[in-house]
């Protein structure tokens, strides 16, 4: 009996031991760096503990241009994204011939390098002295002018970043609703049929809110995953996000932590806090919403 | 509708009906073509400009969607110019040690959780679910200090050694463990079978669906990592593809040989879009089951 | 092989505070004689799987000790013991062939006893020849029956030469009809390899039909052993009588006064001997004859003819359940259009229980 005990521990010891170098002493570590003022990352000193780094960090430029890029991102390519996954998903699985076909071509952005696919949006994007890009080419057809997408305002740098970022999520928010739309009960809309429903009707009254929950859960984890925004942002403006006014919150987390204005863990630590801090509100929000919405 | 005109009266309806519909499909075909275009052009593109000489991209001030003359001098230049089979390497010995790691500590974790009783054992997986909340970002500051303070930067134990557990997958891994009938335990007892033997001779054959699961999805997560390789490594000798395509895109083939660029985009896709290909049906469905992007 | 348990025990903590241990076993004392086939029957939750996980070393027991022969196997592991299990679910190894399933004991066995591959083969072999599956060896147990699959496990069991076979609800998952061939292939294999077999169920018919003794079990606490006829015709208290034969024993509450047994205001049977005193009378279906002078009057419900037998079902005020059923030969002549109808009983077939201990009282 009591070798089995000893048995189930031995058994857990690699996850423990990695979980808890990796995971458990960071996330306590995290808050140490956070309080502690003026650390020097090479004497591994501080002068004091307090809310400087945080109130430092609040102050930034940088962050507070991370702080508003990001929210754009998030405010924009989620309900995008999710509202183009469903009307996808929808005419998806309204079809038979193809069906299958679209599908995998549908899922095949989340089987590529975001950086590597991220760098021929750039080149799509892109105006330089030899070539206006294909985007534009196709701008100019309607008659237009040119815009540096890249390197030019920032409504059209943060136009090609939320087109990318919408891009890039696509495919899993595609596969779990027509999975979700798959699963409904095909006698619902028999039933709805023989009634004589009209299609709105059906869609709002049954396919709506028996999908609702993977609506809400592809919501949450949209939010989650937009709020982390960063390496797609790399892929089309490059390392140099602060540069290009195109930094995110991780991206400024980074930053301060490593690279050309890294060595300052303390500020990385009290800005990835402020981050968890507001990802935690957002989808402690969510769920508040969802719960009572979500029919089940 | 009275019964007198029906005949004519259904037919026109008939008639109007399959008008509808008809336009319906057309509307919802065109629609789905739409975003397939979208999302195939870019592969379509850098494929494209891969087999574009550099001079005659440079010449196209209009970008055209055809080439005359495809070459693979640019493939040629991307394995010399930059060390792109280097970074090819790293990667793949990257993602085969960290899955491989991973397998083994996550498939021994869930068979104690799922299998074995020992005091404190619903705490700890109590813990361990709490974990799955944390954020990499809140952790990935302490790590890099941690992984530098031990002198694992430009290692290949400092890019494998923080993701090896990961808490999802050992829960997903307990769940289907857990599916197996408690009986078949019982009987490989009875039969002398140890504890280990029945891991491995019997619990995971059954399980290997959700293993391969499982795999696909932490190599398409090891192929595509940029964050921690990025924090971890500055020599070029240690740079997975994700950081080669930053550093050829910054210092590579000189910032405008754009068809050079595209062929070593194209090769660093390749190998999980052939992946995809054969196994698409395994891979959406292990993605629906437990995969969330990053 | 003769397996002996000796005031065995086994509790478990109850899972809710404060309440007292669960006794899934109560000092069990009993001796199962070498190569028979023993029924341990009872209803579910009386402790019968329990007694079997005791058996085969899966649980140890809180006190009391397990022979097997003159040996004390009570703190050895499973693998020592030499027992074979099977499970109604059959618990065949899904990734693996019939073969391999087969083989997978064997291919266990360490140090001294270990087997050469072609002696694993030629043992697998015989033991599915001993089930009649040879045809079969290749098959993946999904591409299988469930009479099959069970043949399968029955084989795997036997394939190390258990000293003791322990079968766990074998048949429950089967139908009706592959239920009654299994038995008898179960019985057959039993007397061909003389293992002691123990054989777990809750259906009294299935432990009747093919055991040479039963052991009825009610909440951890043994009834009653002993050969089926003996227990059907001699049940020691009022659950053992209620729990084996189909149609079920009809009780009624009566009482006994000066000898005589009444139900209600009927003297039914006369008890010389018996203590005044409220009891249980049981009488099984096949304990009743028609006779329009008999001493016990049942208001009929109705007649159903299955045609060797003619079974009466009828009701009375002092019946604990809502219908008596009768069975008698189809050759008497019921008149279905009658209100009541009248019965003399054997005495053989009737038993009576004291109303508190529900004990039989025997006369």
């Amino acid at each position: 009996m009591k070798k089995s005990k000893l048995k189930g521990w031995l058994y857990l010891l690699p996850a423990i031991v990695f979980l808890g170098i990796f995971m458990v002493y960071p996330l306590v570590d995290v808050f140490v760096y956070a309080f502690q003022e003026g650390f020097n990352f090479a004497s591994q000193t501080y002068k004091g503990v307090g809310w400087y780094n945080f109130s430092y960090v609040l102050r930034d430029p940088y962050f507070l241009q991370a702080v508003k890029n990001t929210f754009i991102i998030v405010i924009i390519t989620v309900p995008v994204s999710t509202g183009l996954a469903l009307l996808i998903s929808l005419g998806l699985n309204s079809i038979k011939p193809l069906k299958n076909l679209f599908q995998t071509v549908y899922f095949l952005p989340y089987v590529t390098n975001t950086l590597a696919v991220g760098l021929v949006f750039m080149i799509l994007f892109k105006k330089t002295a030899y070539t206006d890009g294909l985007v534009n080419l196709i701008i100019n057809w309607f008659g237009s002018e040119s815009i540096d997408f890249i390197d030019g305002p920032y409504w059209a740098k943060m136009f090609v970043m939320c087109f990318y970022t919408v891009w890039v999520v696509m495919p899993f928010k595609i596969l779990i609703l027509t999975s979700a739309l798959a699963s409904v009960n095909e006698d619902y809309y028999k039933a709805a049929k023989i009634d004589g429903t009209s299609k709105g009707r059906i869609f709002r009254r049954i396919t709506l809110p028996m999908i609702s929950p993977m609506i809400f859960y592809l919501v949450i984890t949209g939010f989650i995953g937009a709020f982390k925004a960063y390496s797609d942002e790399v892929a089309i403006f490059g390392t140099d996000l602060n540069v290009a006014g195109m930094n995110t919150i991780v991206g400024y987390v980074y930053d301060m932590l490593y690279g050309d204005s890294g060595g300052y863990p303390s500020f990385a630590s009290a800005a990835a806090l402020i981050l968890f801090v507001i990802v935690l509100t957002i989808t402690v929000i969510n769920l508040m919403v969802s719960r009572k919405n979500v029919h089940y | 509708m009275t019964m007198q005109n029906s005949q004519a009266e259904l037919a026109k309806i008939e008639r109007k009906a399959r008008v509808k519909r008809v336009t319906g499909k057309s509307l919802t075909y065109f629609f789905l073509s739409v975003w397939g275009i979208l999302v195939l052009f870019p592969f379509y593109w850098m494929l494209l400009t891969s087999v574009k000489s550099y001079s005659a991209y440079n010449a196209e001030y209009t970008p055209k969607f055809w080439t005359a003359a495809p070459t693979l001098a640019n493939y040629r230049a991307a394995f010399t110019t930059v060390p792109l089979a280097r970074y090819f390497l790293n990667t793949l010995i990257f993602t085969v040690a960290t899955t491989l790691i991973m397998l083994i500590v996550v498939t021994l974790a869930a068979f104690a959780f799922s299998r074995l009783e020992f005091k404190g054992k619903n705490l700890v997986f109590t813990l361990f679910l709490a974990l799955m909340m944390i954020p990499n970002e809140l952790v990935i500051i302490t790590n890099f200090v941690t992984i530098t303070n031990w002198g694992m930067r430009n290692t290949f134990w400092g890019l494998i050694l923080p993701s090896v557990t990961s808490v999802f997958y050992i829960y997903l891994l307990k769940e289907n463990f857990a599916q197996i009938p408690e009986e078949l335990y019982k009987a490989a007892k009875v039969d002398g079978c140890s504890d280990f033997k029945y891991l491995t001779r019997v619990m995971i054959p059954i399980s290997a669906p959700t293993l391969v699961t499982v795999i696909i999805l932490k190599v398409i997560e090891c192929w595509n990592s940029y964050v921690w390789p990025r924090l971890i490594t500055d020599d070029p000798n240690y740079f997975l593809v994700s950081n080669g395509i930053q550093e050829i895109r910054e210092h590579g083939f000189g910032r405008q040989n754009i068809p050079a660029m595209m062929a070593a985009v194209v090769v660093i896709s390749v190998p999980l879009i052939v992946l995809f290909l054969i196994f698409h049906k395994k891979i959406m469905a292990g993605v629906s089951r437990g995969g969330t992007k990053g | 092989m003769k397996v002996v348990l000796d005031h065995l025990t086994k509790r478990f903590p109850n899972r809710t505070k404060g309440e007292p241990d669960v006794i899934a076993v109560n000092d069990f004392t009993f001796e199962i004689p070498d190569g028979k086939l023993i029924g341990l029957l009872g209803p579910s939750g009386c402790g019968k799987s329990t007694c079997l996980n005791l058996i085969s070393g899966l649980e140890k027991p809180t006190s009391g000790k397990v022979f097997f022969g003159e040996t004390d196997v009570t703190d050895l592991e499973p693998e020592n013991r030499g027992v074979g299990l099977v499970f109604q679910n059959y618990a065949l190894y899904p990734h693996l062939t019939v073969r391999q399933n087969i083989m997978f004991p064997l291919q266990n066995l360490k140090g001294a006893d270990k087997l050469s591959k072609e002696e694993m083969l030629r043992r697998a072999d015989e033991a599915a020849r001993m089930v009649q599956i040879e045809a079969l060896m290749d098959r993946k147990p999904s591409q299988m029956s469930g009479g099959q699959q069970q043949r399968v496990a029955i084989a795997r069991a036997l394939v190390k030469m258990p000293r003791v076979l322990l079968l766990d609800e074998p048949l429950s998952n089967l139908d009706a009809r592959l239920r009654l061939q299994t038995r008898e292939e179960i019985r057959r294999i039993q007397r061909e390899t003389g293992i002691t077999t123990i054989f777990v169920t809750h259906d009294q018919e299935e432990a009747m039909s093919i055991s040479d003794e039963i052991v009825v079990m009610k909440l951890g606490v043994l009834q009653q052993i002993g050969k089926p006829q003996e227990v059907y015709n001699d049940p020691v208290n009022l659950f053992v009588a209620q729990f084996l034969g189909t149609p079920a024993i009809n009780t009624f509450t009566g009482e006994v006064q000066g000898g005589h047994v009444y139900i209600g205001s009927e003297v039914v049977l006369d008890a010389p001997g018996v203590p005044d005193q409220e009891v249980f009378v049981g009488i099984r279906p096949e304990g009743f004859v028609l006779d329009e002078n008999g001493p016990f009057t049942l208001d009929l419900t109705r007649v159903e003819v299955m045609g060797r037998d003619t079974s009466v079902v009828a009701a009375h005020p002092f019946a604990q359940s809502p219908s008596v059923r009768a069975i008698i030969s189809s050759e008497n002549e019921v008149d279905t259009g009658a209100a009541k109808v009248r019965f003399s009983l054997k005495p053989k077939k009737v038993f009576l229980f004291a109303a508190e201990s529900e004990e039989r009282i025997r006369f």
